[in-house]
């Protein structure tokens, strides 16, 4: 069957683009340093920042990838090489992280000993919020979701050569085990490092609301790679509308369940009125911080909703593309408004959130680059779904 | 033959391909009114047979809208103009709960008037039939055949010439499709018996069993586990408490709602001492003075307070309040008396509010004013 197949050769990279990400990276990398030493406080903030992000997209597509084998979706079969580079940020992500670790205390006001000491609260909390199981968790997490990226990856990449359909079988069983590790450490991952920020605050939907925008995130961030590629010509002849479509339907609906999740949200906090609650919204909306409320529900639901809502917008290449940018950099200033405002009390954003962004932008980029260039073919020519999926219709 | 109207010339082909190419001629050829028929969707024929998207969308969108709005705008309506209440000490005006109904109105609204128009302004509700439906054509297509007809109102259409071109390009079989003249004349059968006793039916079943759920099943057990609740009722007796009464006795000192406790009991001196009417004379401070007046003070100070009462001697009758000590008397006096009553007189606290009562007082100044006028009146 597959030899029927017409495999496209693989282009490497343009060097302009390379220029292009190995320049951002740099001078992201550069404005941060300086960032450290001028203000190493915020700087760190903004760091934690970029690092959920990098989290949110790497193991999104994690979650993407299980998901894909879990339901024997066959139209996201063709651009799985895609997920699969995302997926290999994981460890990369995983040494970021450590920076975080060992600077917990400018970030986490857990961390102050003095600080439990005075309060009750933060005392009723320590035996989860203490540095040691902090530290423990954070392995924890790493540990389980690089296992998994690594056996999975391993095994697609393995399908190339061999073209066992065995391999599609066992990815299948790993990911029905990996979906509900995934949801208990993604839950836990959020409390630990975006709602730890201000720890004298409850929710008990916090893990599904970081959830809905790291699918979200992570769907959009595939849908960019995919349709850059697409305009530079490396999926010429293999990807069509119907299969452009179906990345603008889960656009549309994860929006939908990230305003969904945000909304419901805030309307219990809001309806129980309970202060130690409510001071956590309140301060998000003043001292200017209002502003990236409001910035949250056009720019995460209104817009992006509209944008997306018609039939033929789904497959409109140049607004899955704006969409797709916009709805990264939504998620962003998502988690800036979960993070900063609990550390900060006036609104802060300067140009070192805006080098943090390069930063990150920058970083992610050449990861890309670097990994596209490693890999042989840019479709898994060994997947028994792959005829299907290049014939998908709607 | 000559009676029936032609409506179409139908064509059934046995392969999906040979149906996408003969589609493909129709519109070389430049037929515009026809259709395609087939047992099951076939992707790419919308666009083979250059259909426009369905407009059905944006009915959607609209009766989505408009639910919104309605729901919005009803909320506000009830919450904020009709019938203010208060709920968990939120303001009236509280759009975070308008939300969640406004997003149920809009997906109901949207969904239900999708349908509607669908079956009213596009398939022609309650018009039941089509030349096509009974047909052989239309067994064959709805089973293992692929089907196009071209219908007589299209301006290049004729007969033979369709024949001949269906013949032309591959098809198994050709039909002549004719209107059925009693359904031409024929009305929408909306009217017809079976139609009518089945919905009278439908009716009658559905209300049948609501009022069965409503008012029977829902008393019998188990099913009326319901009524029996862990709380004290009004007028039942309990053991919660020490006495007793099931029913409490308010805080000693609580105040109701828009209530004031009258601190003057029993000291009319104090009372006309100490009280000043807060309301300033105006057309509707009279107004409403008067309207009390004619209603809780006429029956027995009569239209103009000269004490004649309408009761006809049933109780004694009032002095008059045109009286020298009535018109010497400050207003708080007046107004004591309104509270407490006077002899035979009861008080009238609980039929007359605060700001009623001194209106009642500027009116009967009015009264006064106009039996005996000041030298300034008079000029």
């Amino acid at each position: 069957m597959s030899s029927e197949l017409k495999i496209p050769e693989k282009k490497n990279i343009s060097s302009k683009t390379k220029f292009l990400a190995f320049g951002l990276f740099g001078i992201g990398l550069l404005l941060s340093l300086v960032a450290f030493v001028v203000d190493s406080h915020r700087a760190l903030a903004n760091y934690n920042i970029i690092f959920t992000f990098l989290v949110s997209i790497s193991i999104g597509n994690l979650f993407w990838f299980a998901i894909e084998y879990l339901s024997g979706a066959v139209w996201s079969t063709v651009m799985r090489r895609v997920n699969e580079i995302f997926i290999s940020f994981i460890p990369i992500v995983f040494v970021m992280g450590l920076m975080v670790l060992f600077n917990s205390h400018s970030i986490f006001h857990w961390a102050h000993e003095e600080a439990v000491k005075n309060d009750k609260l933060l005392q009723a909390k320590s035996p989860y919020l203490n540095e040691e199981f902090f530290t423990i968790r954070y392995f924890i997490y790493f540990v389980l979701w690089i296992l998994f990226a690594y056996l999975v990856t391993k095994n697609s990449l393995k399908q190339d050569e061999s073209k066992d359909q065995l391999l599609t079988y066992k990815n299948s069983k790993l990911s029905a085990i990996f979906l509900p590790i995934f949801a208990i450490t993604l839950t836990f991952f959020s409390i630990d490092f975006l709602m730890s920020t201000e720890p004298h605050w409850f929710s008990t939907i916090f893990g599904v609301y970081y959830f809905s925008g790291t699918a979200l995130a992570s769907v959009a961030i595939v849908t960019l790679a995919i349709i850059l590629l697409y305009e530079k010509g490396y999926f010429e002849n293999i990807l069509r509308k119907d299969h452009f479509y179906n990345f603008g339907a889960l656009l549309f609906a994860f929006v939908n369940f990230w305003a969904y999740i945000a909304f419901s949200q805030f309307l219990l906090i809001w309806y129980a009125n309970l202060p130690e609650e409510t001071f956590w919204m309140i301060h998000r909306w003043e001292n200017g911080w209002q502003i990236f409320s409001f910035i949250l529900i056009f720019g995460h639901f209104l817009i992006p909703y509209f944008s997306l809502l018609s039939q033929q917008a789904k497959s409109n290449l140049s607004r899955l593309k704006f969409m797709s940018i916009w709805i990264l950099l939504m998620h962003y200033i998502d988690l800036y408004w979960l993070a900063m405002p609990s550390l900060y009390k006036n609104v802060t954003f300067g140009w070192i959130e805006i080098s943090f962004l390069i930063l990150g932008i920058g970083f992610t980029l050449t990861l890309f680059v670097i990994r596209f260039d490693k890999i042989k073919n840019i479709i898994p020519v060994g997947d028994p779904k792959l005829k299907r999926s290049l014939e998908f219709h709607l | 033959m000559e009676s029936k109207p032609l409506h179409s010339v139908a064509a059934t082909f046995d392969d999906v391909n040979k149906l996408m190419n003969a589609v493909h001629k129709v519109n070389e050829v430049g037929y515009k009114q026809y259709d395609v028929h087939s047992p099951y969707p076939i992707h790419g024929l919308p666009q083979a047979m250059k259909l426009k998207p369905s407009k059905l969308g944006f009915v959607t969108l609209i009766f989505g809208i408009s639910g919104a709005i309605f729901a919005f705008l009803f909320m506000y309506w009830v919450n904020v103009i009709d019938y203010p209440l208060v709920v968990g000490g939120k303001p009236f005006y509280q759009l975070p709960a308008y939300i969640p109904v406004m997003f149920e109105v809009t997906v109901l609204s949207a969904s239900v008037f999708t349908i509607v128009w669908m079956l009213f302004i596009m398939f022609k509700f309650p018009n039941l039939s089509h030349p096509l439906l009974d047909t052989e054509y239309m067994k064959k297509v709805s089973v293992d055949r692929y089907g196009i007809s071209i219908q007589s109102k299209d301006d290049l259409f004729d007969l033979n010439k369709v024949k001949e071109f269906f013949k032309e390009i591959g098809a198994e079989e050709i039909f002549e499709i004719y209107y059925k003249v009693d359904e031409l004349k024929d009305k929408p059968k909306i009217f017809d018996k079976k139609f009518i006793s089945f919905s009278a039916l439908t009716f009658i079943i559905v209300s049948g069993i609501t009022y069965f759920v409503l008012n029977h099943l829902l008393f019998m057990p188990p099913f009326d586990w319901m009524h029996e609740q862990f709380r004290v009722d009004p007028q039942t007796t309990t053991t919660v408490f020490n006495d007793n009464f099931g029913m409490r006795n308010p805080v000693e000192g609580s105040v109701a709602r828009g209530f004031i406790p009258y601190p003057f009991k029993g000291k009319p001196a104090e009372a006309e001492k100490f009280l000043i009417n807060p309301l300033i004379p105006s057309k509707e401070v009279l107004e409403l003075g008067k309207q009390k007046y004619l209603t809780f003070c006429s029956p027995c100070h009569g239209d103009f307070g000269m004490g004649d009462s309408r009761l006809r001697g049933q109780f004694p009758n009032p002095p008059t309040l045109h009286s020298d000590k009535l018109r010497n008397m400050r207003d708080g006096g007046i107004y004591h008396i309104i509270v407490e009553g006077q002899n035979v007189m009861p008080g009238y606290a609980s039929q007359v509010n605060e700001e009623e009562r001194w209106a009642i007082v500027h009116y009967i100044r009015v009264l006064q004013r106009s039996v005996n006028p000041k030298e300034s009146d008079l000029r």
